[in-house]
Order: C-alpha cells, then structure tokens, then sequence
C-alpha cells in the first residue's frame, strides 16, 4: 500500500473507532483494577494509540506481530475480541490465552501475534524469528515489533537489528519512543530509558537499516512512514526501524498506572471550555485522539455527531465486553498442570 | 552391520528433517564442533544451501530467531556451540521458547531445537566444559535430550526435529567421533523411552550422554570381579521415563548414578530423589552418586582429572553399594 497524504471519510473512522476502543478498554481497565477485579501491576498505552492503530492499517492478515508487557493496545488494534482481553487481565477461563498469560503476556495467535514477552528487548528477537520464516516463506509477509524506547538499552535489540540487516529480513522495527516527559525511577516514577545515543534512530542507521522518526500522536505521521517501509520490506529490501515519538503520558508517570487525566471526553476536540485547566497541554497538544477528531473536524471529513456516534457504540460495546469478562469463570486450578507440551 | 561414527549419524539424522520438512532449517555454525568431524556437515550445507544459515555471534537473538520463527510455523534446528554459550541464549530459551505455549493458552507452538556440545572435554577449563543440563531441567516447557552413541544419534536427533515442543539437545565433545553400529534406514526413537544399554541383576548404574560409555566401560570391570551392572540410558530427562528407571531398581536393589552435572541439584540429585520417594521399598543399599563436585572446571590436567566422573570412581561406587570394598 502506498503513501497517501490522508484517509477519507470510511479509513478516518475505522482508524478514529480503533483508537477509542483502545482508549475505552484501558478507562474501563484502571477502574476495574480499582476494584481490585485484578491485583497484578500493569501498562497502559494511553496517549501511544495513533501508532498501534496506524501501523495495523498497513499490515496484512498474514503479518507477524510481537509486543511487549504494554500490548493492550497492539492486540486490540488488530482487531482481538476486547471482551476475551479483559477476561485474560482478570485470569478468567475465557481469555485470549486462557488465563495463563495476563495483561503481561496478552497474545492473540489468530491474528498474527507471536507469544507477547515482557522481558524488555525479548519481542524484537522473536519478531527476527518471524522476519525469518516469512522470508523462508517467501510470500512477501512481513514482522513487526512494537517495542519502548527501553528496549534498546538491551543487547538483544542491537544483536535482531544486525541479524536483520545482514540477512535482509522483512522486519518492521517500531519503536516507541513514550520516554519524553518520563519522571524516571530516580524522581519515583516509572523508569524511563537510559540511551546515549542522541537519536534512537540513529542507532538503526548506523547498521544500515533504513529507518525514520515520526511524530507518534499523528496518525497520518506514522501511517506515511509505517507503509513506506512496510513495502519496503514485502519487496525484500530488508528490515525497516520507525521511531515513534510521544509524550509520556500523565498516568504512565508514577509506578503504579492512574486515570490523571480523567475520562476522555471527545466533545473537548471541538469545545476548549471542557478542557481542565490541569492537563491543558495534554487534552490540546498530546490526546492523539483529540488531536486526530480535531483534524478530521477541520478537513471536514467527517461531522461531531458522526464523531459522537462512534465513540457511544464503542463504550457500548466495552460495557458489554466488560460485563462478559466480570462474569466468566475463573480456570480449575488443577488445569495448571496442563498444556506445558504441545 | 556399518559402523560410522556419531557425528555421521547425527547428520543423518538432519538430513531425514530436511527431507521429511520443508519448513525445517538450520541456523548455527559447525554444529559437530570444530575437530575433523565438522566436515559431515558439509552434505547438509551443500544439500540445502537455502536452508542452512550461519548467523553472526549474536547467541540471544539467533536462539530467539529461531524461537520466533517456530512459534511462526518453521520448524528450526539451531545450534549454539559450546553449552556455556547457551548462557548468553537463557532468555530467549527459558523466558521465551518454554514458556510460550503454555502462555498463550496451548495456542502457540515451538517446534526449536537448541543443540550444544557440553562436558569435561580434557582442557575446556571454566567456560568450554559446562554441562547445564540440570539447569534447563528447571525450566518447565523444555525437553531435553542427551544421546550417547551414534544408533541414538540419529533416531534422537529425527524425533527432536520433528517434534512441535522446543527441546534442547546435548552433544558431549568426547561422543563426536565414536564410531557404532548405525542402520541406514531413517528411523525415529520416541522421547521417555530410557534404554537399557546392559542387562545386569546386581546394580543399576544410571547415566547418559559421555557418561553411559564410561559406566559401559565401569561395567566391564566389574563383570570381572563378578559384579553384574545394569546400565540404564535415560535418553532424554524430559520426558522422564520412571519406570524403566524403578523396575531395574526393583530387579536390582541398588542405584548408581554417575554424570557430569554438578553435584548439587545435578541430574544425580533428581534421579536419586526419584528413587528415594518411588522406589524405596526395593533398595537394598543407599543410593550412590557419581558427579562433578560443586567447583568451576579447572584447565590443568591432574586437576581436571580431579573432578572428572571415570570409570575408575564409578566402580568404586558399585562396589561401596554392593558393600564390597
């Protein structure tokens, strides 16, 4: 698929629904937690939406993907069933992998996902191992890490980029650049990454893979560079690295994930007068949700009320998806026992 | 019946994967080591140019290639070198490739096969001698498989190859150029299938690997004193075959159990621990263990030999159980 400038009106809000069912589910999460409807740590991918939905855009159903311990979004963006990803975060016999992985290791297989590793820099590895088999399988499918700004602080990031670039794989290297604005765990926040180099880019460019930086709140930013280099690899010129940069967001600052910002309203992407003072700069200049609403507004693609009916089909659907995983069962434990072996 | 040795039969054995699959691959450098038998290669190299690569030395991330590219529907056989390079490789085969499939709900497959040459090789010193293979039994998710003849080679290698769970195979230094009784059609031996390399009624000496030859070789001596050694091959330590393990000791009475691991949560310590609770009931004796004592590998050769399990210290345990000092 090549480049364009824009979406037109039915690709704006497939990828507009795609980003709130995101933003919904992950609401809808930090108050679940608050009702200790799960008790393990967990990470968000607010305010990185634009990415996920944006490179999923370009990808095809036989596709390789690999994330990390924040998958939420990566998963639900290519389409995995959100009920059935709830019920894996609050360990129910229903979940994506029924139970056994969580919110660390939330995997959908039928879409295309290898199994989700939380040990940082282990996802670009197996994603290799998916480059690797879709150039065997010689069919133009391509791999694609999602992997933070701290992975390659990792030696295995730098060894799969090398690897990559030797044997010309289709690997789509994402790097999420969410490190802007972190506290860092010296201040008690969450630890942001600690890299030398001064452009994370650059270190792709020094083993010669083609690589770009884009601005990771805008859709179109990262779909532009996402396509391009997926086509790239389909043609088998080897891998391709995207820096996608972000803010940290406010509720990914502090150890354990809060819902600082509040409940996102999209009527705030047209009406400034709902903007808390508070987090002025994130509901006008970060929010990639409001930020894509606003644009779509101005290019006049699409109207508020279209705007507003998606958003209210989206929570309704995440109710239901909510109330599916809050009353399915837990596994027996004695099933711990099975499924080590294929 | 021909004789080729292990290193041929090992070949063979990925020459039957390459045929049986197309999806089957090989990532690694000199996977028989880097004596004169690394020529055997060569036939596979040569056979299947498309389907062999030698990665740079990046042991994380071809390990984790491989994983990768399992859990993708290849089926890859990747060799790391020496077992302590495996170490390099702990992440992407204990946190990735074990744990996938059970992660993802049974949804998830790793058909991998991590091969590395482990044991006390004369002069590996501290980094080329390890044999970790207890360590990777406690990781939940792998097999682990340790041939210790040509014969178990090449059917070991076809089942590793062809199974859809990630297993890490062992290769010691010392079994590369032994020469046995191979045949030459393909064949697969079944995984938990322990095989009784000698029949004997007094003792059952456990071992695998390097070490079933030198307690074949304990035995020997032993027959000569008028003691009748049983010596059991487990094969793989995932699966565990328990039973041929606690019939012997139920015909026998008594259990030795020599290997290279060391001596502490080593393979000798999970046997014994196996037969203490299961089979207690039959031993005549206490259980003995041959093992590595609980230091790193020294380079010089008397202190090599030091902590080397032979066949000498292997026969003194069979005669201290048969209480025949």
């Amino acid at each position: 698929m090549a480049a364009k400038p824009g979406f037109g009106k039915t690709a704006s809000l497939r990828i507009l629904e795609r980003m709130l069912v995101i933003r919904r589910f992950e609401e809808s999460l930090v108050e679940m937690s608050g009702e200790k409807l799960f008790k393990s740590h967990y990470h968000l991918y607010i305010g990185q939406e634009a990415t996920a939905a944006a490179v999923v855009e370009s990808l095809r159903p036989d596709d390789k993907l690999t994330t990390t311990h924040r998958n939420h979004g990566h998963v639900l963006a290519r389409g995995a069933e959100p009920g059935r990803a709830y019920a894996e975060i609050l360990g129910r016999a229903t979940g994506l992998n029924g139970g056994r992985g969580g919110t660390l290791h939330m995997s959908d297989p039928d879409r295309g996902f290898l199994a989700t590793s939380s040990v940082v820099g282990g996802c670009i590895g197996l994603a290799l191992g998916g480059a690797y088999a879709q150039q065997r399988r010689g069919k133009g499918g391509v791999s694609v890490a999602f992997f933070g700004d701290g992975s390659l602080e990792e030696g295995i990031s730098f060894e799969s980029m090398n690897i990559a670039a030797l044997w010309k794989l289709p690997a789509v290297f994402i790097c999420e650049n969410n490190g802007a604005g972190a506290t860092g765990s010296s201040k008690g926040g969450f630890p942001s990454s600690l890299i030398s180099a001064p452009r994370l880019a650059g270190i792709a460019e020094s083993l010669a893979i083609s690589s770009k930086q884009v601005d990771g709140r805008d859709v179109d930013a990262v779909h532009a560079a996402v396509s391009a280099g997926v086509a790239r690899c389909r043609s088998g010129k080897g891998p391709v690295f995207v820096e996608c940069i972000t803010e940290r967001w406010e509720g990914s600052k502090p150890m354990w994930p809060e819902l600082s910002t509040g409940i996102t309203d999209v009527c705030m992407a047209w009406d400034a007068g709902q903007v808390p003072a508070k987090f002025r700069d994130w509901h006008t200049h970060q929010d990639p949700i409001l930020l894509f609403v606003r644009k779509l507004l101005r290019k006049k693609l699409v109207t508020r009320d279209a705007i507003v009916k998606v958003d209210r089909e989206v929570r309704a659907r995440d109710a239901t998806a909510r109330q599916f995983a809050v009353s399915s069962p837990m596994p027996h434990g004695k099933t711990a026992l099975q499924r080590v072996f294929a | 019946m021909r004789k080729i040795t292990y290193s041929q039969a090992f070949v063979e054995g990925l020459d039957y994967c390459m045929r049986k699959m197309r999806n089957f691959s090989l990532v690694g450098n000199e996977v028989m080591g880097l004596g004169p038998h690394r020529v055997h290669l060569e036939r596979i190299w040569k056979t299947y140019p498309d389907r062999v690569r030698f990665p740079p030395t990046s042991e994380a991330a071809f390990s984790a290639l491989a994983a990768g590219a399992a859990m993708s529907g290849e089926h890859v056989f990747c060799h790391l070198g020496a077992a302590s390079f495996s170490f390099l490789s702990m992440t992407s085969i204990a946190n990735e490739a074990a744990t996938a499939h059970y992660a993802s709900g049974g949804k998830i497959k790793v058909p991998v096969v991590f091969h590395m040459l482990h044991g006390l090789r004369i002069g590996g010193g501290t980094q080329h001698s390890v044999s970790p293979q207890a360590m990777y039994w406690n990781v939940p998710g792998l097999q682990i498989v340790l041939p210790s003849c040509a014969r178990d080679a090449k059917g070991l290698v076809a089942t590793a190859g062809l199974s859809e769970n990630p297993t890490v195979m062992f290769t010691h230094d010392l079994l590369i150029g032994l020469e046995g009784e191979v045949p030459e059609k393909d064949y697969e031996i079944p995984f938990g299938k322990a095989d009784i390399k000698r029949r004997g009624k007094d003792v059952t000496l456990v071992a695998t690997s390097w070490m079933v030859q030198v307690s074949l070789d304990a035995a020997k001596i032993l027959a000569d004193e008028g003691i009748d050694v049983e010596v059991v091959d487990p094969r793989t330590l995932v699966p565990f075959d328990k039973k041929t393990l606690i019939a012997s000791v139920a015909k026998t009475g008594r259990l030795v159990v020599a290997d290279e691991t060391h001596l502490s949560c080593g393979v000798t310590a999970e046997i014994s621990a196996i037969v203490a609770e299961e089979a207690f009931q039959y031993l005549k004796a206490p259980i003995l263990r041959v093992a590595r004592p609980d230091v790193p590998t020294p380079f010089s050769r008397p202190l090599e030999d030091f902590i080397t399990p032979t066949k000498e210290k292997i026969a003194d345990a069979v005669r201290r159980v048969m209480r025949k000092p």
